[in-house]
């Protein structure tokens, strides 16, 4: 039997200006480097399936650390609670996502354990997210798991604080993983399709995954969105991704 | 879908009925979106808030979109009829 001993734990990062943020992490003990994967938390929240997507990142040999994007409105909160709160505000600012993101970043390549490359994956909200980490910061991988209005206007009288990035699509610095559903309203495969001409056009490297029978949030297992068969190659597709970009799971220096 | 769009309205001389017992309302935002826990793919949603009182002080409802009709059908009639209170 190997050994597979993972620590799962809340810890405090530094996030944008500086403020300590609480996050989620999890990482294998198994001695040598490894990549690093930040998850981008849905628009529901910092919550129980959100921990659980991490500890699987570290299950599958990688240090994986999730920012609570809420935890300035809403520290110590029940995560449906602050996820309410955080929407009666509008959402999350892009450059406050941006900061806690970099930190969370910051954070894995300072572990003894870090290899130096970290990656992201955002589900929902998220998943722009993800998208415009790859704009913003230094990673080596971005996942989108069906992120809405990174191409499209959000509709008349859109309270919450996003503006569409496809005219940034220029400054992508990493490759992009997309994963996306197509009976999906937002993104739409129109939205999808028009993602895709954007990298196309810019020369930019990407690879999508597009799933029938399937809509959003299909990751969820928890939610009656969620969708085994699309999951199950999802996963496949998003470990082989980062096994590409981050370096195998582990390398022990042999 | 996500569909983010939320409509927000003040809550003025209103109270709720929270874990911690009653309390003023602020605000509220109704939304068609996924819910936490009710069995359908997207509900309407309705969050009863007090920021001034912390994340915690919310009334949740999550609902089928024919409950949701059937109570906007309810709070139609009831305010018609208090109209002549």
């Amino acid at each position: 039997m190997g050994y597979d001993a993972v620590l799962a734990e809340t810890i405090g990062i530094e996030g944008a200006n500086g403020d300590e943020i609480e996050a989620y992490s999890a990482r294998p003990l198994d001695g040598g480097t490894r990549g690093g994967v930040v998850v981008i938390h849905h628009m529901p929240g910092y919550d129980r399936e959100s921990k659980e997507t991490v500890r699987r990142f570290a299950t599958e040999g990688y240090n994986a650390v999730c920012p609570n994007l809420y935890h300035r409105e809403a520290p110590g909160a029940a995560p449906d609670d602050a996820a309410a709160t955080a929407r009666a505000n509008g959402g999350v600012p892009d450059e406050r996502l941006v900061g806690d993101v970099g930190g969370a970043a910051t954070w894995l390549r300072r572990l003894p354990a870090s290899n130096g490359k970290v990656g992201t994956i955002g589900y929902c909200s998220g998943g722009r997210q993800a998208f415009l980490t790859a704009l913003e910061l230094d990673i080596q991988g971005a996942v989108d798991c069906y992120g809405a209005f990174v191409v499209g206007e959000p509709p008349e009288g859109f309270p919450i604080r996003v503006r569409p990035l496809g005219d940034r699509i220029g400054e992508l610095r990493a490759p992009l993983l997309g994963m996306f559903g197509n009976d999906d309203k937002h993104p739409s495969p129109a939205d999808v399709d028009e993602l895709e001409k954007l990298l196309r056009e810019a020369g930019k490297e990407y690879e999508f995954h597009r799933y029938d029978d399937t809509g959003h949030s299909f990751f969820s297992v928890d939610r009656p969105a969620y969708r085994p068969a699309s999951a199950v190659d999802g996963w496949e597709k998003i470990l082989a991704f980062f096994c590409a970009k981050l370096g195998s799971a582990v390398d022990k220096g042999a | 879908m996500c569909t983010y769009s939320t409509e927000k309205i003040d809550v003025e001389r209103s109270s709720g009925k929270g874990a911690d017992g009653w309390f003023p309302l602020r605000t509220a935002t109704v939304y068609y979106d996924h819910p936490v826990h009710a069995p359908d793919d997207h509900t309407v949603n309705i969050d009863f808030l007090a920021p001034d009182r912390g994340p915690g002080a919310r009334v949740a409802v999550e609902l089928s979109l024919d409950t949701a009709k059937a109570l906007l059908e309810a709070l139609q009639v009831t305010v018609e009829r208090a109209a002549h209170h």
